[in-house]
């Protein structure tokens, strides 16, 4: 062919017994836009309606499934108006594709009504789902309660070396990045105490003010954010995978429970080493706070940690190991329970990994607000 | 409810049995029977509920209605302490094999063996050897399940399934995602294992070779009805079935006119 012939082109042609023929001719392509319908629906509903119409694809060039759809498209609105379409002068690779999309009918209710569900409807499926996931969590927490009496009844089934395993997992194998922010932690407490100290002279008070900060509050609360968002998420994924592949559903059809041999392990493994990463934090946050004391405002690090020592109480150093063991079974409870509640979608293993890592923040920030109050009524 | 069934060869009965997520209702009114020692095929076209009507023999999924018998017992009423009795009788094999993945072959066959039995560290291994050993996966102990491929996962799974030799053995799709001869293995497997250990053997498949192989009962959903639509043995069902949709299955699609035999 020596002329490029256009692309997608459509004329309209009257026969005398009152048919309408289609023309369609040159390349229909799937990467141009698709033509536009209205003038076809304009010569169906139009003064003379057609008695039939008739599709010519005489100087159709290439095609694709652009051909198709539009070809459909105009069956559809025949076929609203009772208008037989005569598809026999197409090509019958056409033909026979589009008796192949219209082989099976639409299935009686498939189509899913895509109604907008209105505000108040919205509001109460969220409460019904926010109450139901509220009672689950109960329901959770009350198996949880009972297996942990099991365990110290040595009647809990799990295998002591996949204990030893996670321990491992969520106390040694985080030292690296408890060190990290705790000691940047202890650093900027430093920072900002220096900054309002050294106005009145007193830049010995930063040590009082790291050390007590560190040990009482801070260590523990920033070593669980970072086991929040390190083991929390990764609790919540591997249960969530675990129910996935079925592995859950093999140990309960196999009477063992999941509950004891896998939630058990995690919790416990988290509550054990949650105390001891706090006590680490402490002192990596000290010494943050001595480097700036030392290097920033020239006081010599004996100075520095006796002034630590006479601040910081034994009862301080409990009670942020308390406070870090109370966060370290928040998170591992947050992350099991997300976990188990996990569907069987790998977008639903996303889901409960994102909703582990906030639950256990909130429930963290929440505990933490409360001991606060609560040290503060018992004058620790 | 609970009443003696009739025939004391029955091993499973499922009476009246409808599924249900919800308001959504997935079969109604399931009611066959299952003979000891038999291969019992559940088949029928995709989602209709095959492997959930499975789930629910294993008590994974409590019934809408409807009660699963084992021997005498009632399985659905039972308390969950006999349940879980009930359950160690069982061998499963799930769709993806299901093996536990952070644990060798071997651990994943004894585990079972060290919770319910009294056997020792040395004992366990020994038989879990002789599980894998059964399904052709000597020396494979010390893999994990990542490290095997699809075939032998589901082999590893049945060898786990028999760890404790329960008297049901439940296949989820056996075939799924198998080539036709590691899925021609895989039958020739379970036939002579339900042979030589006596076990009743429950498998749900669409896979015709397999049904024809070593079916001897089934029980077919209709997915159109959402109801059981027939069932019997698989050849007969084939040959002489009066539901066409039945037919028209077990002849991949033919229309079960005269001649038409696979």
């Amino acid at each position: 062919m020596s002329t490029v012939p256009a692309l997608g082109e459509l004329t309209f042609r009257r026969t005398p017994d009152a048919e309408l023929v289609i023309e369609i001719s040159g390349d229909w392509r799937l990467h141009e836009a698709l033509p536009d319908l209205a003038p076809v629906e304009a010569e169906l509903v139009g003064a003379a309606p057609p008695r039939a119409v008739v599709v010519d694809a005489g100087g159709l060039g290439e095609w694709d499934s652009s051909v198709l759809v539009f070809l459909s498209s105009i069956s559809a609105l025949a076929g609203e108006r009772g208008v037989p379409v005569d598809r026999r002068a197409l090509p019958v690779g056409i033909q026979r594709l589009l008796e192949l999309a219209e082989a099976v009918p639409e299935k009686e209710g498939a189509r899913q009504a895509e109604a907008e569900a209105s505000l108040l409807e919205r509001i109460g499926t969220r409460t019904i789902s926010a109450q139901e996931s509220f009672v689950e969590m109960l329901h959770f927490l009350g198996d949880a309660t009972l297996t942990f009496g099991k365990m110290l009844r040595r009647a809990a089934r799990f295998r002591r070396s996949d204990l030893l395993m996670l321990m491992q997992q969520v106390g040694a194998e985080a030292v690296g990045i408890v060190t990290l922010i705790s000691f940047l932690v202890g650093l900027i407490l430093a920072f900002i105490g220096a900054a309002q100290l050294q106005q009145f002279g007193a830049a010995i008070y930063v040590a009082d003010l790291v050390g007590i900060g560190m040990v009482r509050d801070v260590a523990a609360l920033m070593t669980a954010i970072v086991m929040a968002g390190r083991t929390g998420a990764a609790y919540a994924a591997e249960l969530g995978s675990m129910k996935v592949t079925q592995e859950i559903d093999a140990l309960t059809t196999m009477g063992i429970s999941p509950l004891e041999f896998l939630v058990l392990p995690r919790i416990v493994a988290l509550v054990l080493m949650m105390p001891l990463l706090t006590l680490y934090a402490d002192l990596v946050g000290v010494l943050g706070g001595a480097f700036v004391g030392v290097t920033m405002l020239d006081l010599s690090i004996s100075a520095y940690m006796q002034e630590t020592a006479s601040a910081v109480s034994v009862l301080d150093l409990v009670g942020g190991m308390f406070k870090g063991t109370v966060y370290g079974a928040l998170i591992a409870v947050a992350g099991c329970l997300r976990g188990m509640q996990s569907g069987t979608s790998s977008s639903a293993v996303g889901v409960a990994t994102t909703s582990a890592v906030v639950t256990a923040i909130v429930w963290i920030i929440s505990a933490c607000g409360a001991f606060a109050v609560l040290f503060y009524a018992l004058g620790i | 409810m609970t009443e003696r069934r009739p025939d004391s060869d029955t091993h499973i009965t499922v009476r009246d049995l409808t599924m249900a997520y919800g308001d959504f209702v997935l079969m109604r009114d399931l009611n066959f029977e299952v003979k000891r020692g038999e291969i019992f095929i559940i088949m029928g076209g995709s989602g209709c509920g095959k492997s959930t009507l499975l789930r629910h023999m294993i008590g994974l999924i409590e019934p809408a209605k409807g009660e699963i018998f084992y021997e005498d017992e009632n399985f659905t009423l039972a308390d969950a302490a006999r349940k879980e009795e009930m359950l160690r009788r069982f061998g499963i094999l799930y769709q993806s094999g299901a093996l536990w993945s952070s644990m060798t072959l071997a651990e994943n066959v004894s585990l079972p063996l060290g919770e319910f039995t009294g056997l020792n560290e040395k004992e366990r291994r020994e038989v879990a050897s002789l599980k894998l050993a059964l399904v052709g996966l000597k020396g494979f102990e010390d893999y994990y399940p990542y490290q095997i491929s699809g075939g032998m996962q589901k082999r590893a799974g049945l060898a786990r399934a028999m760890a404790l030799d329960p008297e049901v053995l439940f296949f989820d799709e056996p075939s799924a995602g198998l080539d036709p001869i590691s899925s021609k293995l895989l039958d020739d497997l379970i036939k002579e294992l339900a042979d030589s250990l006596g076990s009743t053997v429950v498998v749900v498949t669409h896979e015709l070779a397999s049904i024809f192989a070593i079916g001897q009962n089934s029980v077919f959903l209709d997915v159109e009805t959402r109801s059981m639509a027939a069932s019997g043995p698989p050849k007969e069902l084939r040959d002489q079935s009066d539901n066409p949709t039945v037919r028209r299955f077990l002849l991949r699609g033919g229309n079960g006119a005269p001649g038409e035999a696979l």
